[in-house]
């Protein structure tokens, strides 16, 4: 049976591992360094970790060639999947992450302004390697769950795309644009809740269900783990096929490990 | 030496890595003329089978690939590579293969999550070199929306459940070919692929 994938993520600032809360703190100095990344992914691995993924969060093109070392030096030590992103503005881009060793390649802020892009890759290097991050952000805030019928607004809740580091509206319904980067050949969706990243509050649930139902293609859920009980809340009632987490494995609150057996516990699959 | 295709079809350099590290020595080829003096073939890929096999024609590795197999030279396909094997695919339209082993390649059936990304079991059918010490209902690391239906059963070596059970390893003499990639597989990939190395070495 497929197991359900836990994926540490890693968010790579000028060659280090580093964890800032919520989007675009880079520029504000709030990260905290946490590590060597291959160090990093190394103990993911060991930890059973089932990939990785590496955000580039400068992704400026002088520090390029310092993150794509890190790829290569990754690829290198680690026999575990793992994608990159950050920053992916071309084809070009995704050529030679993929040349350095990466399984799969992100983006975001391209795929938005290029969906052409997405069936470019796709071709060229294949599904595979095509994953779509989709930053998405809640249309009704939870004052509004107020008025009227709760039922009724649950049901009727929109989630807006979001660019350039969660800044920037794009007036896209997630939905449809996860169904659209699927119909243009992308092979997995990064589903991210802007209003759930670094609160611990658990990952978005109806947000994740409603994307994982409207496509085959994986979704990955991101954006809120905080506790053990979160990822079997994403898997079971968000139908991801995949979760992924930074802080609470950075910082040793919970290992992979004590996810999957907490996981496996619930009836869910786990390579372990 | 183990030569690995390059064949224009995706990461070579994952599959170079995970056979130098369980020890064997490697070389990425491009052209047939190179494939003298390899002891063994590895064929990697991944991305669509139509415009594998159209690349693998153009740079004349057909004919130069089915007569090493036929040689039994140690040959390894991994994920497409296994597919190219095979006799006909239908992913996007219908295309022949090398038709080295009898079967086709067929798409997963609706109502699954397609591609299967992920890592899944590998459910021993019989015994082979290439399973030696590896457990039985292990995971491997799978990457795929099509699937080969060998025509002998007898060529199946493992199975994986993705909805059907499906030959996620054959092997027929001194070829094999795995659904999966060995070198994203961690432990249980490794070991596959050391196998493949120490078999290779005792090929010569």
């Amino acid at each position: 049976m497929l197991a359900k994938r836990i994926i540490p993520c890693l968010d790579v600032h000028a060659g280090k591992v580093t964890r800032g809360v919520q989007f675009g703190k880079a520029e504000k100095g709030e990260l905290r360094n946490v590590g060597d990344p291959v160090e990093c992914a190394r103990v993911y691995d060991a930890a059973g970790a089932d990939e990785l993924v590496f955000l580039d969060i400068t992704a400026s093109s002088e520090k390029r060639e310092i993150f794509l070392d890190v790829v290569r030096a990754v690829a290198d030590q680690v026999f575990i999947p793992f994608a990159v992103g950050g920053g992916v503005r071309s084809v070009e881009d995704y050529r030679a992450i993929l040349l350095a060793g990466a399984d799969k390649v992100a983006m975001n802020t391209a795929a938005v302004e290029n969906p052409a892009m997405i069936t470019d890759a796709a071709e060229r290097f294949g599904a595979q390697c095509v994953v779509v991050a989709i930053d998405a952000k809640s249309e009704f805030g939870i004052q509004n769950s107020k008025f009227g019928n709760r039922k009724s607004k649950i049901e009727n809740r929109k989630w807006q795309v979001y660019t350039h580091g969660a800044r920037v509206p794009t007036g896209k319904d997630v939905v449809e644009w996860a169904r659209e980067v699927e119909a243009r050949g992308a092979g997995e969706i990064l589903l991210t809740s802007i209003d759930r990243d670094g609160t611990r509050d658990g990952f978005e649930i109806e947000l994740t269900r409603v994307v994982a139902d409207a496509v085959t293609i994986p979704v990955i859920a991101s954006g809120g783990a905080g506790r053990i009980e979160h990822f079997a809340d994403a898997i079971i009632d968000g139908h991801a096929s995949a979760v992924l987490a930074a802080s609470l494995f950075h910082f040793g609150e919970l290992t992979v490990a004590q996810v999957k057996e907490y996981l496996a516990s619930r009836g869910v699959a786990v390579r372990r | 030496m183990i030569a690995i295709v390059d064949y224009g079809m995706g990461n070579l350099r994952s599959a170079l890595r995970g056979i130098e590290k369980v020890g064997g020595a490697t070389r990425i080829i491009q052209s047939p003329r190179e494939m003298i003096g390899a002891r063994a073939i590895v064929l990697p890929g991944d991305g669509a089978f139509g415009q594998a096999m159209a690349n693998l024609r153009a740079a004349g590795w057909v004919e130069p690939l089915k007569q090493a197999c036929a040689d039994g030279v140690p040959f390894l396909g991994i994920c497409v590579g296994m597919q190219l094997l095979f006799e006909t695919s239908e992913e996007m339209g219908r295309h022949d293969g090398l038709g080295i082993l009898a079967g086709e390649v067929k798409r997963f059936p609706s109502g699954l999550k397609v591609p299967q990304m992920g890592w899944n079991q590998l459910h021993f059918q019989q015994s082979n070199p290439l399973l030696q010490n590896v457990p039985n209902d292990g995971y491997a690391y799978f990457v795929h929306s099509y699937y080969c239906a060998p025509r002998d059963p007898s060529i199946t070596l493992a199975t994986t459940d993705y909805g059907i059970d499906f030959a996620s390893i054959v092997g027929r003499g001194n070829l094999w070919g795995t659904q999966f990639h060995p070198e994203k597989s961690q432990s249980v990939g490794l070991k596959i692929l050391g196998n493949f190395v120490t078999m290779v070495g005792r090929n010569t």
